[in-house]
């Protein structure tokens, strides 16, 4: 994964956004950089990153979320000041939401990412989603994704898991998939995400990762 | 088995309705469940199938009321608020015997209340929904694999007995995301020829059926409803389902059902683990209650919890169900909040449990 000040995280939804989305940006807290997480889902009313208010708030992350997410309020309104957060020098994170229907709401802030210039636009890939479990569909959506927002893609993040059941042979199973996408659209793989003790040792680009999106009875 | 893919619990009722035949889909968008739309907005015309938007709720269990009474396999889909208003075609779908599935994933009320889970529809669903004597059958899962697994037998049983069948989750489960396989790689396609009732087009072959839910006459109603219930006694007394995890040398069983069991049965497993006797008891059916196996359950209890995403409402059908034979008490949270397993587990112990 490259070293940009800006990261767009995009993917058929479900392949896991959110999560990718978290771990950076701790990640990226945990070098001591200031980070910022702009939680743009208009589209799904549960289990985003705006859940993450309380630890994001504990590892200095700011977040910015549409101002009635986790509300009762079915509004999604986008006040997202996002030229004075690239502005401020830190490092930022889009956790884009739902599909190219979700994607639309990236549109708005195309000129201000290309004007800025640093940044990389993400595509999430989950092997077992099930309707992109073939390469060429899970091409498809990022195709519309980028037709939706108007920006183009940079790589692509593996993080292909069965949620809580997720093995090594589970991932393992999805390196073929990932090379099958990163041909088709001619992206790199930019990461292979895994949870400890499922990373397999021939993953390109291994990127460990934590499952923090999960249900109240696994916690 | 099938390999597994990662789904959601919106998702995996759509994919399962198409498996199970379902060839015509009305609905009408709201959270928490609008994927179920979505998905078969795209799905369903590419297995030769009808995905139609109607302009409300009202509309689209009507056109279900139609396609049903064509014998052919249909749904409908909503949450809370929309199923009030679906309430009238319910009634009518009820009243003609035609067989058909609605699928409900509740969300806060009353009025527009909120879009995250509840389970405060219960009263509303297992007794009946709308106007009339008669009943429908209930399913409520608690997982996404159970999900996909309910409706495939809602529309089995609302075609062997007529009516319609309700599969009941809340924004938990249609919005969360697990392993799911389907067994059937084949997506099965229902045969109206097979019902003889149908209203399908017989070109002077026979007959002509009648679909209607009107009798003037009240003698002939009340036959009617009759012959109904006699289907309903045999739904009670052989369609009952219910899991029941170490209740057997239980002193307190919690009884809770859909995602609300889940989280408590992860209380009951961390009572076990500090010695405490607790049992976990979870209807799968809400109609038909399962009535024998609570009692089963309950046998060596001396307590009985009930918890549910709402003020309390299945707890009434508990003391039914047990006669009140042991005290039943309730914990819940409502309005969009979701019971935590801590707060059910000091529950548990306030009732007795670390004796």
């Amino acid at each position: 994964m490259d070293n940009r000040k800006l990261t767009i995280v995009t993917g058929h939804y479900g392949a896991g956004k959110t999560n990718f989305s978290v771990n950076l940006a701790l990640d990226i807290a945990a070098r001591g950089e200031k980070c910022t997480v702009i939680d743009l889902d208009i589209v799904n009313p549960y289990f985003r990153t705006a859940d993450f208010t309380g630890m994001f708030a504990e590892k200095g992350i700011s977040l910015y979320a549409p101002v009635y997410a986790n509300s009762n309020l079915d509004i999604p309104s986008l006040n997202i000041p996002l030229e004075s957060i690239l502005a401020d020098g830190g490092y930022a994170v889009i956790d884009v939401g739902g599909d190219d229907e979700g994607a639309k709401a990236l549109g708005r802030f195309a000129p201000v990412i290309t004007a800025f210039g640093d940044s990389q636009m993400l595509y999430v890939i989950n092997r077992y989603r099930y309707l992109t479990k073939e390469a060429a569909d899970a091409v498809q959506v990022m195709r519309e994704i980028e037709y939706s927002c108007g920006l183009l893609h940079t790589g692509i993040i593996n993080n292909s898991s069965l949620g809580a059941e997720t093995t090594e042979e589970t991932v393992r199973s999805s390196l073929a998939f990932a090379e099958e996408v990163s041909r088709l659209s001619g992206l790199p793989i930019c990461a292979t995400c895994a949870a400890e003790g499922a990373m397999p040792e021939e993953a390109p680009e291994k990127y460990p990762i934590k499952r923090y999106v999960r249900n109240l009875w696994e916690k | 088995m099938a390999e597994k893919s990662l789904m959601k619990g919106n998702e995996a009722l759509a994919e399962a309705a198409l498996r199970a035949g379902c060839k015509c889909f009305f609905g009408y968008p709201i959270t928490p469940q609008t994927e179920i739309a979505a998905y078969l907005s795209k799905r369903m015309p590419k297995v030769g199938g009808v995905f139609l938007q109607a302009e409300s709720e009202v509309a689209a269990i009507n056109m279900v009321y139609g396609c049903a009474g064509s014998g052919i396999r249909c749904m409908t889909s909503s949450s809370s608020p929309g199923i009030s208003l679906k309430s009238e075609g319910i009634s009518y779908i009820a009243g003609a015997d035609l067989p058909c599935v609605i699928i409900d994933v509740m969300r806060g009320g009353p009025g527009l209340g909120g879009i995250q889970p509840s389970q405060a529809d219960y009263y509303q669903i297992t007794k009946g929904v709308g106007h009339g004597d008669y009943h429908i059958i209930v399913l409520a899962p608690s997982t996404v694999q159970e999900m996909a697994d309910c409706v495939t037998r809602a529309f089995d049983l609302a075609d062997k007995y007529r009516m319609p069948a309700v599969v009941l989750a809340d924004g938990l489960l249609g919005q969360m995301m697990e392993p799911v396989a389907f067994d059937d790689a084949e997506i099965i396609m229902s045969d109206a020829s097979k019902k003889p009732w149908a209203a399908n087009g017989h070109k002077n072959s026979r007959k002509h059926n009648i679909i209607n839910s009107l009798y003037l006459q009240a003698p002939e109603l009340e036959r009617t409803i009759r012959e109904r219930y006699e289907r309903y006694a045999e739904i009670e007394k052989t369609e009952t389902q219910a899991v029941a995890d170490y209740c057997d040398d239980a002193d307190i069983v919690v009884v809770a059902y859909g995602s609300t069991a889940r989280l408590a049965k992860s209380a009951v497993d961390e009572a076990r683990k500090l010695g405490i006797k607790a049992g976990a008891f979870r209807p799968v059916t809400l109609y038909p209650f399962p009535v024998n196996e609570l009692n089963a359950a309950v046998k060596n209890a001396k307590k009985v919890l009930v918890v549910e995403m709402s003020m309390g409402q299945m707890v009434d059908d508990v003391k039914l169900a047990i006669n009140c034979s042991r005290p039943v008490e309730f914990f819940g949270r409502t309005g969009g909040v979701i019971p935590a397993p801590a707060e059910i587990l000091a529950k548990i112990k306030e009732m007795g449990g670390n004796d």
